[in-house]
Protein backbone atom coordinates (compact mmCIF):
# COMPACT_ATOMS: atom_id res chain seq x y z
CA UNK A 1 0.00 0.00 0.00
CA UNK A 2 1.30 3.91 -0.76
CA UNK A 3 1.86 5.60 2.50
CA UNK A 4 1.32 9.29 2.53
CA UNK A 5 4.96 10.66 4.26
CA UNK A 6 2.98 12.60 6.85
CA UNK A 7 0.65 9.28 8.18
CA UNK A 8 3.93 8.13 10.60
CA UNK A 9 1.30 6.42 13.01
CA UNK A 10 4.01 3.32 14.63
CA UNK A 11 7.15 4.99 12.76
CA UNK A 12 10.03 5.38 14.89
CA UNK A 13 10.15 8.93 16.21
CA UNK A 14 11.82 9.71 19.78
CA UNK A 15 10.48 10.90 22.95
CA UNK A 16 7.44 13.43 22.67
CA UNK A 17 8.60 16.81 23.71
CA UNK A 18 5.51 17.77 26.53
CA UNK A 19 7.61 20.92 27.65
CA UNK A 20 4.68 24.12 27.95
CA UNK A 21 5.74 26.90 25.74
CA UNK A 22 4.31 30.29 24.82
CA UNK A 23 2.97 30.82 21.12
CA UNK A 24 4.78 33.92 19.02
CA UNK A 25 2.61 36.76 17.73
CA UNK A 26 3.34 35.15 14.00
CA UNK A 27 1.80 32.12 15.67
CA UNK A 28 -1.00 33.78 16.67
CA UNK A 29 -1.39 35.72 13.80
CA UNK A 30 -1.70 32.50 11.23
CA UNK A 31 -4.37 31.10 13.96
CA UNK A 32 -6.40 34.43 13.31
CA UNK A 33 -5.74 34.31 9.27
CA UNK A 34 -6.83 30.82 9.33
CA UNK A 35 -10.39 31.66 11.79
CA UNK A 36 -10.79 34.84 9.72
CA UNK A 37 -10.69 32.30 6.14
CA UNK A 38 -12.83 29.73 7.52
CA UNK A 39 -15.34 31.19 10.13
CA UNK A 40 -15.51 34.90 8.49
CA UNK A 41 -14.64 34.98 4.85
CA UNK A 42 -15.88 31.21 4.38
CA UNK A 43 -12.84 30.91 1.81
CA UNK A 44 -11.24 27.77 3.02
CA UNK A 45 -11.70 25.08 5.23
CA UNK A 46 -9.93 22.59 7.30
CA UNK A 47 -10.01 19.71 5.17
CA UNK A 48 -7.96 21.51 2.49
CA UNK A 49 -5.76 22.78 5.17
CA UNK A 50 -5.08 19.50 6.12
CA UNK A 51 -4.25 18.12 2.62
CA UNK A 52 -2.17 21.07 1.57
CA UNK A 53 -0.28 20.29 4.91
CA UNK A 54 -0.10 16.36 3.73
CA UNK A 55 1.16 18.11 0.35
CA UNK A 56 3.83 19.76 1.46
CA UNK A 57 7.28 17.52 0.28
CA UNK A 58 8.96 15.12 2.96
CA UNK A 59 11.77 17.15 3.50
CA UNK A 60 9.70 20.51 4.02
CA UNK A 61 7.07 18.59 6.23
CA UNK A 62 9.68 17.43 8.77
CA UNK A 63 11.78 20.96 8.80
CA UNK A 64 8.66 23.15 9.33
CA UNK A 65 7.28 23.83 12.61
CA UNK A 66 3.61 23.70 13.01
CA UNK A 67 2.19 26.84 12.31
CA UNK A 68 4.94 27.40 9.23
CA UNK A 69 3.09 24.03 7.96
CA UNK A 70 0.03 25.90 8.33
CA UNK A 71 1.08 29.26 6.58
CA UNK A 72 2.11 26.83 3.61
CA UNK A 73 -0.39 25.38 3.27
CA UNK A 74 -3.05 28.69 3.46
CA UNK A 75 -0.69 29.95 0.91
CA UNK A 76 -1.07 27.25 -1.24
CA UNK A 77 -5.26 26.86 -1.43
CA UNK A 78 -5.28 30.58 -2.08
CA UNK A 79 -3.26 30.50 -4.64
CA UNK A 80 -5.00 27.27 -5.83
CA UNK A 81 -8.31 29.33 -5.36
CA UNK A 82 -7.31 32.95 -6.73
CA UNK A 83 -7.26 34.80 -3.81
CA UNK A 84 -3.50 35.03 -4.34
CA UNK A 85 -1.37 34.71 -7.21
CA UNK A 86 2.06 33.70 -6.26
CA UNK A 87 3.93 36.89 -8.12
CA UNK A 88 2.30 39.00 -5.41
CA UNK A 89 2.62 36.93 -3.04
CA UNK A 90 6.44 36.12 -3.83
CA UNK A 91 6.79 39.90 -4.44
CA UNK A 92 6.00 40.93 -0.69
CA UNK A 93 7.62 38.42 1.02
CA UNK A 94 10.82 39.80 -0.99
CA UNK A 95 9.27 43.28 0.05
CA UNK A 96 9.03 42.13 3.91
CA UNK A 97 12.44 40.17 3.80
CA UNK A 98 14.59 43.62 2.43
CA UNK A 99 12.52 45.94 5.11
CA UNK A 100 13.43 43.44 8.38
CA UNK A 101 15.96 41.87 6.39
CA UNK A 102 15.78 37.61 6.73
CA UNK A 103 13.97 35.20 9.07
CA UNK A 104 15.44 33.56 11.72
CA UNK A 105 16.16 30.04 10.13
CA UNK B 1 -28.85 4.81 8.19
CA UNK B 2 -26.00 3.16 9.62
CA UNK B 3 -24.68 -0.23 8.41
CA UNK B 4 -23.18 -1.53 11.56
CA UNK B 5 -24.64 -1.78 15.12
CA UNK B 6 -22.80 -0.78 18.36
CA UNK B 7 -20.77 -4.08 19.66
CA UNK B 8 -20.62 -5.38 15.58
CA UNK B 9 -16.83 -6.67 14.59
CA UNK B 10 -15.72 -5.13 11.38
CA UNK B 11 -12.44 -5.07 9.74
CA UNK B 12 -11.32 -1.63 8.14
CA UNK B 13 -10.57 -2.13 4.62
CA UNK B 14 -7.05 -2.40 3.01
CA UNK B 15 -7.45 -0.48 -0.05
CA UNK B 16 -4.56 1.18 -2.00
CA UNK B 17 -6.70 4.40 -3.05
CA UNK B 18 -4.36 5.79 -6.74
CA UNK B 19 -2.46 8.87 -6.31
CA UNK B 20 -3.47 9.94 -9.70
CA UNK B 21 -5.01 12.53 -10.90
CA UNK B 22 -4.97 13.81 -7.08
CA UNK B 23 -3.22 12.67 -4.01
CA UNK B 24 -6.16 11.39 -1.82
CA UNK B 25 -6.53 12.75 1.57
CA UNK B 26 -7.52 9.99 3.52
CA UNK B 27 -8.69 10.03 7.35
CA UNK B 28 -7.98 6.38 8.12
CA UNK B 29 -4.07 6.06 9.22
CA UNK B 30 -2.09 3.42 7.33
CA UNK B 31 -1.38 1.53 10.38
CA UNK B 32 -4.82 0.55 11.09
CA UNK B 33 -5.88 -0.84 7.10
CA UNK B 34 -7.00 -4.63 7.58
CA UNK B 35 -7.53 -4.88 11.27
CA UNK B 36 -10.50 -6.12 12.85
CA UNK B 37 -12.14 -4.38 15.73
CA UNK B 38 -15.21 -3.30 17.14
CA UNK B 39 -18.19 -0.73 16.78
CA UNK B 40 -17.60 1.16 20.43
CA UNK B 41 -20.18 4.18 19.27
CA UNK B 42 -21.95 5.42 16.50
CA UNK B 43 -20.42 8.94 15.76
CA UNK B 44 -23.01 10.98 13.68
CA UNK B 45 -23.03 11.14 9.72
CA UNK B 46 -20.82 14.24 8.27
CA UNK B 47 -19.63 15.15 4.76
CA UNK B 48 -16.83 13.01 3.58
CA UNK B 49 -13.32 15.08 4.13
CA UNK B 50 -12.05 12.77 1.20
CA UNK B 51 -13.92 15.17 -0.76
CA UNK B 52 -13.93 18.39 0.91
CA UNK B 53 -10.42 18.40 1.39
CA UNK B 54 -10.39 19.16 -2.45
CA UNK B 55 -13.21 21.92 -2.05
CA UNK B 56 -16.33 19.67 -3.27
CA UNK B 57 -19.65 19.09 -0.89
CA UNK B 58 -18.29 15.83 0.51
CA UNK B 59 -22.21 14.82 -0.22
CA UNK B 60 -23.44 11.72 0.17
CA UNK B 61 -22.96 12.03 4.33
CA UNK B 62 -20.86 9.25 5.37
CA UNK B 63 -21.76 7.82 8.94
CA UNK B 64 -18.69 7.58 11.31
CA UNK B 65 -17.87 5.39 13.98
CA UNK B 66 -15.91 5.30 16.42
CA UNK B 67 -13.79 1.97 16.26
CA UNK B 68 -12.22 0.18 19.59
CA UNK B 69 -8.94 -2.03 18.91
CA UNK B 70 -7.01 -4.05 20.92
CA UNK B 71 -3.51 -2.84 21.08
CA UNK B 72 -1.86 -6.57 21.06
CA UNK B 73 -3.49 -6.73 17.33
CA UNK B 74 -2.55 -3.80 15.81
CA UNK B 75 1.07 -3.67 16.88
CA UNK B 76 2.29 -7.48 16.57
CA UNK B 77 5.21 -6.60 18.89
CA UNK B 78 2.97 -4.47 21.66
CA UNK B 79 4.62 -4.89 25.19
CA UNK B 80 1.80 -3.32 26.57
CA UNK B 81 -0.82 -4.82 29.23
CA UNK B 82 -2.98 -7.28 27.22
CA UNK B 83 -6.24 -5.23 27.61
CA UNK B 84 -5.03 -1.91 26.36
CA UNK B 85 -6.95 -0.81 23.26
CA UNK B 86 -6.59 1.94 20.89
CA UNK B 87 -9.96 3.75 19.66
CA UNK B 88 -10.11 5.38 16.22
CA UNK B 89 -12.72 6.86 14.66
CA UNK B 90 -13.49 5.68 10.78
CA UNK B 91 -15.86 6.78 8.31
CA UNK B 92 -18.29 3.48 6.97
CA UNK B 93 -16.93 3.36 3.36
CA UNK B 94 -13.65 2.25 4.97
CA UNK B 95 -15.54 -0.51 7.15
CA UNK B 96 -16.82 -3.95 6.26
CA UNK B 97 -18.41 -6.21 7.84
CA UNK B 98 -15.95 -9.08 9.73
CA UNK B 99 -16.77 -12.91 8.56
Amino acid sequence: MTRSHHDMGGEAAGPVVIAEHDYSPWEKRIDAIMSLLVQQKNLLRVDELRRGIEALAPDAYDSLTYYERWIASIAANLVEKGVLNQAELDARCAEIATRDGPLEA
Amino acid sequence: MSRFAVGERVTVHDRDPAWEPRKPHLRTPYYIRGKTGAVERICGEFRNPEGLAYGEDGLPKQTLYRIRFDQAHVWPDYSGPAHDKVEIEIYEHWLEKTP
